[in-house]
């Protein structure tokens, strides 16, 4: 068990630079997720900190040892992979007991260690079995178990979900966060997924383009996102976003109402305004029409558009339903507007 | 088929039995003269079931071979073709699945340049290049020796493709799961990629051992002794074109003796032999 | 393709230097030499040698020997070729018929590809061997005068049927493979068209077929010019009067005989130029299979 920092790490690919200085230190038994869409160099970044990718700069260090220079196995990590990479020829018992008898672990110690991991992991009726005559979660499990039986200082995760279909990856995401609480030893875990990012993570990295650009718990994620991308990444209908610029009186003119930044800003300065579908209700100052109507069940998706053309959507709890056609006002709470500077994409606070 | 035609299928057991009889017809004749004694061949008045000489000739052949020609005994001849075939099979195998392991699992300086060194060796079979390399083998005092009648012939661009082939389909991640659990080159070699390469190994074995056993010209051209004659090369010894010495018997029992390897392996390993028959044809 | 790695310096060189080394001393060292020699002539002493570009060539192709190993060769690899082909496909189409006992048969037709080519030449000689041979005598009782010994169009058509027996299973097995890997959806289509099993051949199965047709001619073109030395020398040695020498035995028995090592050379440089040819063609086919 150990922490596991990040300084200014950096990779280039032929003089192409894929991650431009990731810093972050990950606090011992901590549950680090890194999201973000694909080729934003997540699975990189973690596949440098398993010693599969070479860093180009910056520093690593697990626990404290500085592992730049150090092959995988001399790292004490573990990883999960995304196709699971279990040794086709190999029973379940010996794919976890392969890198074991590689250390040079005795026989008993060996049997102790991968029977306590089959049987957290419910996988005691299966040792003898290869992979392929497992189902796709049951490979899953093994590649946990590989992990388990190691011990390691740090789990590297990357992507394990994403071949499972939908109802399993819920189950399994519960049981790995799980695990990774009743074995308490720190984890960093790559995923595309928001929601499965948003439920697992003590702490979320969201990376865009090689940038790490908001690092913080997922609520305050949620609450207070750094720049227009993670606005836009995280949270299940994506946040909705209103081009707009700052009145010579401060405030901001929005399709005839009006918002009053916290902060100050300049006039003239090119601002986007970000709201989510679920803080708008109906009544008050903004007048859509409403083009389309989903209902959930448990709340209704509405999609309207302003007048000045702008789409935008609403998440309204239970089946109140508008019908398409309608005009329907709607507003949204003072504080519940975020504010983004439209050419850095950085945050400038909320109205 | 998609309509039922019963008569086209008659016609399909008719022609195939008839394929059947043709292709089985020489090797059934071959096993009639090994079962009868010399004179009822000589005289062409042979029927066309099975004698009673099977014990005698077949004896006669491995132990003795053709006395009135002073051959080898058989028995030495299977001896030389078995150790040609199986050093030929294994040594192919083994060179070739190493080197095709260094082109796709290392970069190193020269790789692309070994790659198609080997790869160019597809168009310089043993009967272009005959003279040349007979004299080098000479020259390296290889002359009537295992070493003179195998070496030459066991390199191979085949294999070596065909486990390179292969290697690129085994899963990056597979590599990377092993160098997590603390494995190098040589024990994912060892502990992976060779285990996952079993049945093409066991579908080139097929292949190769075929090759090897009926091996004709490069065994003629570098033994003399008739100790290191293959069995291939021996029965061509047994018979003599222009007198009556031929022991037909003899020869014939040879004959049979010559395929049952060969055809033995192909009939118990029918499902490799088709697979490296296809395979290291791509 | 870029492979995940190992690190390592000296290790690769380890793994391929048997490889290399082999190639080295038995393929590249003979084949440069033969190039090298196939410009030299040696006076009959092997006293002096002289360098004499392309004259070894000339001499070769204004001998009528040579014209005839060239025109022996031809004959022999198409005829094999064709006979083997047509035979083969008759029957892979017969097997093609889910038929009772398919596999069976199937297993009844492929062990000759294990039979040496040396032997098959000894089996057939042996039923045609002019005294003593079964089929040779049937023949003669129906009026032929068989002896291959004397005659060189029949012993040519004796190699040729047993070039072409051997081969029967190998291109067999591949027609199998490529008439089972026609989809049955395209026959069922034909047969819902109206198409009957003869029309279906020749207009859907027989088309698709053709890559691995053209495949098998190559190959079997190789064969011809290659694994059938054995077969000629058991069967005939080549004659009688050079009837049934090919561009390969020709430089083998001239070879023993000695002296003309620029000639010699010339030869084998000519067939390592057929059969880079050949080669070429086959990977070129093949590159087209791959995106077919």
């Amino acid at each position: 068990m150990a922490e596991v920092t990040l300084k200014d790490v950096r990779k280039d690919y032929a003089g192409n630079q894929v991650i431009h200085g990731v810093s972050c230190a990950i606090a011992d038994g901590e549950f680090a997720v890194i999201v973000g869409p694909s080729g934003c160099g997540k699975s990189t970044l973690l596949r440098m900190v398993a010693g599969l990718e070479e860093i180009s700069g910056g520093e690593i260090t697990i626990g404290d040892r500085v592992v730049n220079d150090l092959e995988p196995k001399d790292r004490d990590v573990a990883m999960v992979f995304q196709n699971y990479a279990l040794y086709p020829h190999m029973s379940v018992y010996d794919n976890m007991a392969y890198g074991l008898r590689i250390r040079g672990m005795t026989k008993a110690e060996i049997d102790v260690r991968v029977q306590k991991a089959a049987a957290t992991l419910e996988l005691g009726p299966f040792l003898d079995r290869q992979p392929r005559q497992l189902s796709g979660g049951q490979r899953q499990r093994v590649a946990m178990g590989r992990a388990i039986v190691r011990e390691p200082k740090a789990f590297l995760f990357d992507e394990p979900l994403s071949n499972l279909d939908a109802k399993l990856r819920v189950q399994m995401r519960v049981e790995i966060k799980k695990l990774q609480r009743a074995l308490d030893v720190t984890s960093i875990y790559v995923t595309h997924d928001q929601v499965e990012a948003m439920t697992m993570a003590d702490r979320l990295i969201v990376m865009n383009k090689g940038v790490a650009e908001h690092i913080g718990t997922p609520i305050d994620v949620y609450a207070e996102p750094a720049t227009l991308f993670v606005a836009g990444f995280i949270g299940s209908p994506a946040m909705n976003f209103l081009e707009t610029r700052v009145g010579s009186d401060g405030a901001l003119e929005l399709d005839g109402a009006r918002l009053t930044p916290k902060t100050r800003l300049d006039p003239g300065r090119a601002v986007t305004v970000g709201i989510r579908p679920e803080h708008l209700a109906p009544g008050g100052g903004l007048d859509i029409q409403v083009e389309l109507v989903e209902l959930l069940g448990a709340d209704t998706l509405v999609y309207g558009r302003l007048s000045d053309g702008n789409s935008l959507v609403i998440r309204l709890p239970g089946t109140q339903v508008p019908k398409s056609g309608d005009r329907m006002p709607v507003h949204a709470n003072a504080g519940a507007w975020h504010l983004f500077d439209t050419e850095t994409g950085k945050r400038l606070g909320t109205a | 088929m998609v309509e039922r035609r019963p008569l086209l299928d008659l016609m399909a057991h008719l022609v195939l039995l008839a394929g059947i009889a043709i292709v089985a017809f020489p090797v059934y004749i071959t096993f009639v003269a090994s079962t009868r004694d010399a004179t009822d061949i000589i005289h062409g008045t042979m029927p066309l079931y099975p004698g009673t000489d099977f014990v005698a000739n077949y004896m006669g052949a491995l132990f003795q071979g053709s006395q009135r020609l002073r051959t080898t005994a058989v028995s030495t001849m299977m001896l030389n073709s078995l150790v040609m075939a199986l050093t030929i099979a294994i040594g192919k195998i083994v060179i070739s699945i190493v080197s095709a392991y260094a082109i796709v699992y290392f970069r190193f300086p020269l790789r692309m340049a070994a790659f198609w060194m080997i790869f160019v060796t597809l168009m310089l079979p043993v009967e272009v290049r005959i003279y040349p390399t007979f004299k080098i083998v000479a020259d390296l005092g290889m002359i009537d020796s295992y070493a003179g009648l195998t070496i030459p012939l066991i390199a191979s661009a085949t294999a070596t493709l065909l486990f390179r082939q292969f290697f690129m389909t085994i899963p990056d991640e597979l590599v990377e799961a092993s160098k997590m659990d603390g494995a190098g080159p040589v024990r994912f070699f060892i502990d992976t990629a060779l285990p996952l390469s079993r049945t093409n190994i066991a579908a080139l074995f097929v292949i190769l051992f075929i090759y090897g056993w009926n091996q004709y010209l490069w065994p003629l051209l570098v033994t003399n002794s008739a100790t290191m004659d293959t069995i291939v090369i021996g029965i061509k010894r047994m018979i003599v074109t222009s007198d009556a010495q031929t022991e037909w018997h003899i020869v014939m029992a040879t004959a049979m003796l010559a395929m049952a390897p060969p055809v033995a392996v192909v009939l118990f390993m029918q499902r490799w032999f088709v697979k490296g028959l296809v395979e290291s044809e791509k | 393709m870029q492979k995940v790695g190992f690190k390592g310096r000296f290790f690769p060189y380890v793994l391929i230097a048997p490889q290399i080394l082999i190639t080295l001393v038995f393929f590249y060292w003979p084949a440069s030499q033969a190039v090298w020699q196939s410009f030299l002539i040696q006076d009959a002493f092997g006293t002096r040698v002289e360098f004499v570009w392309f004259e070894n060539y000339e001499t070769l192709f204004s001998d009528p020997l040579y014209f005839n190993a060239l025109v022996v060769t031809v004959v022999f690899s198409t005829t094999v070729a064709a006979l083997s082909l047509g035979f083969a496909l008759l029957l892979a189409v017969m097997a093609d018929r889910q038929i009772r006992g398919a596999r069976a048969y199937k297993t009844f037709l492929i062990w000759p590809y294990a039979v040496a080519p040396a032997v098959a030449g000894v089996l057939w000689l042996f039923m045609f061997q002019p005294s003593l041979g079964i089929v040779a005598q049937q023949l003669k009782r129906m009026g032929v005068d068989w002896n291959y010994l004397l005659d060189g169009r029949q012993a040519m058509t004796l190699v040729i049927l047993a070039s072409a027996w051997k081969q029967i299973s190998y291109n067999f097995l591949f027609f199998l493979a490529g008439l089972q890997s026609i989809p049955r959806s395209v026959i069922e289509a034909a047969a819902i068209d109206g198409a009957g099993p003869g029309r279906r051949f020749w207009t859907i199965v027989f088309p698709l077929l053709s890559p691995t047709a053209f495949f098998l001619l190559v190959v079997n073109i190789v064969y011809v010019f290659f694994d059938t030395f054995g077969i000629i020398d058991a069967v005939t040695l080549g004659g009688p009067a050079k009837a049934t020498e090919t561009l390969v035995y020709k430089v083998y028995s001239d070879g023993r005989l000695g002296g003309d090592l620029g000639g010699s050379a010339a030869q084998s440089v000519i067939l390592m130029a057929i059969v880079i040819t050949l080669t070429a063609v086959q990977f070129k086919y093949v590159e087209r299979k791959v995106h077919y």
